[in-house]
């Protein structure tokens, strides 16, 4: 009779230590893997399981090994049809004819395999070198919404439990054996009888007692209140987080020709940042591409990103544009509203005073946060550095910085320029939890 | 266990397991394995696990405690590709040579195949283990699930002292190592027992804890003879040394200046398990056959007695067929010899060659032919031989006739392979001897030593290659393994390839080389 073991709810992932450390050795290679990815790929996919490929670099495992191409060899081979001894077989791929190729066979050193969502983001994030107290700072964001939580001594009047307190108050007095009315009205009934009787000497006497008793009541239930504040309890709220479960999300991008390959790809590192974030806070998250030149139009994915447009820049095309998305599609009341603008900064002279005003009488007051960027070349970035001074619509958005808390602006010039903007994001978060 | 009267009714029926039914036909498979094949097997442990577990052992080359590295996780996450893509299955079972012989069993499996399983590696694999001779002088069955239990915390405490990096390190210095850390020829020393580690391992701490400086200053005695000649010397030094040293791990653990203490533990760990599994890839042929000669012999004679239904016969018969399968060479399924075919069918030739001989037979093996007992010519050769003797000995002219065998050469100067032999009577002996050959494990693997190091001079550590047929290195490989062969020497470590029939020096690497480059 052999030993039987049943191993099947033995904890899983045994060998998960074994992957970590994989993943460790490999990590550089892994990042520029995932990034490429991320960049090709859709911005709502940048979160999701990834198959990588890794050429086998820092992962062999060397030995003392035999090398496949030298010396005298000898091999058996089974299923013999027509040679006999002496015949010569061509090698495979030295002119013989029927060798395959070797870019058909997959590679022994392309070694693909699935990171988790988890993985991913790690390696992205580590990119963009994000502190971990902002990675932390994910979590957060909720509306508080108020619910009960039993009975409190003190409280404001409005939250006053009567049944509650009724109910402390009846049990105080019986305790406390406050003269109930009824025996008081028995009493006043008796001496009014008495009274009514006449003046003898034996009744007398006990009108005396009586009316002591009465006086003696009287004051226990003068000292005994009927309701003391004892007594008294409120109704508790506590303030219950509760998940905004919807986002969405604007992409407001320059198309015009002064936007190439880099500036776009900049912008998209910063969309599909944003857009991590907001996945992560909310159930659910969509996004609005609205593109631009001197007209604006809400657009797909592939077309916001790798189709142009000629034209001129009209920002308040935009603008308007998105107002009327969420006029139609997206009430505030129900959607986290999030708006990320990309551009270069060109824009009509005449029309960034109309984006000042759009700004601040419709979109401010809609949006969660509204963050601008303006990707500049990377000479441009030392002439101008923090200064104010720049183009026409950073001028009029600094306006709007100034009165709108979310409202935030940056330049970027190279990848590494867009951390600084989630900072801001970030530290910024706690006071505006909405109530 | 009630003997089992022929035809006592099914040994299971339907195609869904429970413990009871696997109890059952474990007796069953006991009583006809024990009375037809005579077999003498250690007790089993049968444990249920499924196919995300099969896939952890898999990358813990099959071990059920391993400590951590990442080359496992690499391993494991290139068998979860293949798994997942549907490219490969996973074994149905997998056995460890340990005692009680743990067999692991998939939960998809059904019952037929559980029964399969339960023959091949329960009685089959646990037979061999237990009887064959290299396991028996070379393996401890008792003791390695204790020594892996005890490697797994030993090295997960490095980590924590020293860090997950500089275990690393070592191991992978000491991985790389792995094919030369076996002892070929000398018994390597039993595995100690518990006490008996603790107590080194006390040693060597008070060692590292009462180290006086003092005593290096003390003079030596042996101070005199400086007019010897430096060939005696070095004659003097290499026997002191025990040169030259097939093991290099063990001489690194043993004589490396450079090492702590846990790092040369480390290095043993890694020996010790490399020189576990060291028998097993010298009789792969071997024991894959002897299992499934077990499996097959013994489901037939279920069979015949009717124990077993024709649907699930036909069942076991087709994952019988499955394992043993062998595509021709110019079959684009062709990925080599398949262990299990050739076992399975040279231990039947056997048994045919025993009862029913041809006059060929009885010209080549007169020693068994016609001789009747079968079963106690199986039970010698699985007890006394490795694959290649196996197949030096046993390999007839009707099997290489019936599997058409051919002997191809490749030198790598010419442009195509020529056929050297086939199966006709001037080739039977040559593709026999070439078929030995390829599963002598020493001819097959890089012949590296060490061959001198002088201690007290300039510690330059001598390695040599002996070139056989010129075959080389993958110089790539070579001077990474080299880099990590420095790295536990921590002094100049130089390879060099000398041709084994002439002598001549072929090719030299040293790390200071390496250094430059």
């Amino acid at each position: 009779m052999p030993i039987f073991i049943d191993r099947r709810l033995n904890p899983k992932d045994k060998s998960l230590g074994n992957r970590q450390r994989f993943l460790r050795r490999v990590r550089a290679e892994l990042k520029r893997s995932v990034q490429d990815q991320i960049r090709a790929g859709k911005i709502a996919e940048a979160d999701g399981e990834h198959a990588v490929s890794l050429p086998s670099r820092g992962t062999d495992e060397p030995s003392f090994r035999e090398a496949k191409d030298s010396g005298r060899r000898q091999y058996v081979m089974p299923g013999n049809k027509h040679f006999a001894p002496g015949d010569r077989i061509a090698k495979p791929g030295q002119g013989g004819g029927s060798g395959s190729s070797p870019g058909l066979q997959p590679s022994e050193d392309d070694f693909r395999f699935v990171l988790s969502r988890e993985e991913v983001l790690d390696l992205f994030f580590e990119d963009l070198e994000l502190p971990d107290l902002v990675k932390l700072n994910l979590r957060e964001i909720v509306a508080f919404k108020p619910r009960r939580a039993g009975y409190s001594a003190s409280g404001s009047p409005t939250n006053i439990s009567i049944a509650r307190t009724m109910r402390n108050s009846h049990g105080r007095r019986i305790a406390l054996r406050r003269p109930r009315r009824e025996e008081v009205e028995a009493i006043l009934r008796e001496l009014a009888e008495l009274e009514a009787a006449g003046a003898e000497a034996a009744n007398g006497q006990r009108i005396t007692a009586l009316r002591a008793e009465l006086d003696r009541l009287e004051r226990r239930r003068r000292v005994i209140g009927f309701v003391d504040p004892v007594d008294i309890r409120f109704n508790r709220f506590e303030a219950q987080p509760q998940p905004n479960a919807n986002a969405v999300m604007f992409c407001l991008m320059d198309v015009s020709g002064s936007m190439g390959e880099r500036e776009k790809d900049l912008a998209k590192r910063f969309f599909v940042l944003l857009h991590l974030f907001l996945k992560r806070r909310y159930e659910r998250t969509e996004i609005v591409f609205i593109r631009h030149t001197h007209t604006a139009q809400e657009v797909d994915e592939d077309t916001f990103f790798y189709s142009t447009q000629s034209g001129g820049t009209v920002v308040s095309t935009a603008l308007e544009e998105m107002q009327r998305v969420i006029a139609q599609r997206y009430p505030s009341r129900e959607w986290n509203i999030y708006a990320a603008q990309a551009s270069d900064g060109d824009n009509l002279a005449s029309d960034s005073e109309r984006c000042l005003g759009l700004m601040d009488n419709e979109i401010m007051r809609l949006c969660q946060y509204f963050a601008y960027v303006e990707i500049i070349d990377e000479r441009e970035s030392e002439i101008f550095g923090s200064t104010d001074n720049g183009t026409s619509l950073w001028r009029a958005y600094l306006a709007v910085k100034d009165r709108w808390p979310n409202f935030d602006m940056s330049r970027i010039a190279r990848a590494s320029d867009i951390y600084p903007v989630f900072r801001q994001l970030f530290t910024r978060q706690p006071a505006k939890q909405r109530n | 266990m009630t003997k089992p009267a022929p035809g006592s009714g099914l040994m299971f029926s339907g195609s869904d397991w429970n413990f009871r039914t696997l109890s059952h036909a474990y007796d069953v498979i006991e009583a006809v394995a024990k009375e037809e094949l005579q077999l003498d097997v250690y007790p089993v442990q049968l444990e249920v696990i499924s196919s995300e577990q099969m896939l952890d052992a898999y990358s813990s080359i099959g071990m059920p405690l391993m400590y951590r590295h990442w080359s496992f996780g690499k391993h494991f996450l290139h068998h979860e590709l293949l798994y997942r893509k549907g490219g490969r299955g996973l074994a149905y079972e997998l056995v460890i040579n340990s005692n009680p012989c743990i067999v692991y069993l998939m939960e998809e499996n059904t019952m037929a195949l559980q029964a399969l399983v339960t023959a091949h590696a329960a009685f089959g694999h646990n037979h061999f283990f237990k009887n064959n001779y290299l396991f028996q002088q070379w393996t401890d069955a008792g003791a390695i699930l204790g020594y892996l239990d005890f490697a797994k915390s030993y090295i997960a405490r490095c980590e924590e002292r020293h860090g997950v990096a500089a275990v690393e390190a070592v191991l992978d210095a000491a991985h790389a190592l792995m094919d030369q850390g076996v002892f070929r020829y000398r018994r390597p020393p039993k595995l100690s027992s518990d006490r008996q580690r603790d107590g080194l391992r006390e040693r060597l701490d008070y060692e590292e804890r009462s180290y006086n400086d003092l005593w290096r200053t003390v003079p030596r005695p042996t101070d005199g003879g400086k007019a010897d000649e430096a060939e005696d010397m070095i004659a003097e030094r290499k026997r002191a040394l025990n040169l030259p040293e097939e093991n290099l791990l063990y001489f690194l653990e043993k004589n490396s200046l450079i090492l702590e203490p846990w790092q040369r533990e480390i290095l043993r760990i890694v020996r010790v398990i490399a020189q576990y599994f060291y028998p097993q890839r010298q009789t792969q042929v071997m024991n894959e056959g002897c299992a499934t000669f077990v499996h097959y012999t013994v489901m037939n004679a279920l069979f015949d007695q009717g124990r077993i239904s024709e649907g699930a016969m036909l069942e076991i018969l087709r994952n019988h067929a499955n394992v043993v399968f062998q595509p021709a060479f110019d079959d684009p399924r062709f990925s080599g010899i398949n262990p299990y075919a050739l076992g399975l069918d040279m231990m039947q030739d056997i048994k045919r060659i025993a009862t029913e001989p041809t006059a060929e037979d009885r010209d080549w093996f007169p020693e068994i032919a016609g001789k009747g007992d079968w079963r106690g010519i199986l039970l010698d050769a699985w007890a006394n031989h490795r694959d290649e003797s196996f197949i030096r000995q046993h390999l007839s002219p009707a099997l290489i006739r019936k599997w058409r065998l051919f002997l191809l050469s490749d030198a790598a100067s010419d442009s195509f392979y020529s056929v050297a032999s086939i199966h006709n009577e001037r080739g039977y002996e040559q593709i026999r001897a070439a078929m030995a050959q390829k599963y002598d494990i020493g001819a097959s693997h890089a012949d590296i030593q060490i061959v001198d190091v002088d201690l007290l001079g300039q510690r330059h550590l001598r390695l040599q290659h002996k070139v056989n047929d010129g075959i080389a290195l993958e110089t790539a490989s070579c001077d990474a393994t080299l880099r990590h062969v420095q790295a536990l020497w921590g002094y100049e470590v130089s390879l060099q390839g000398v041709d084994a029939q002439t002598g001549a020096t072929l090719y030299e690497r040293s790390s200071r080389q390496l250094a430059e480059q």
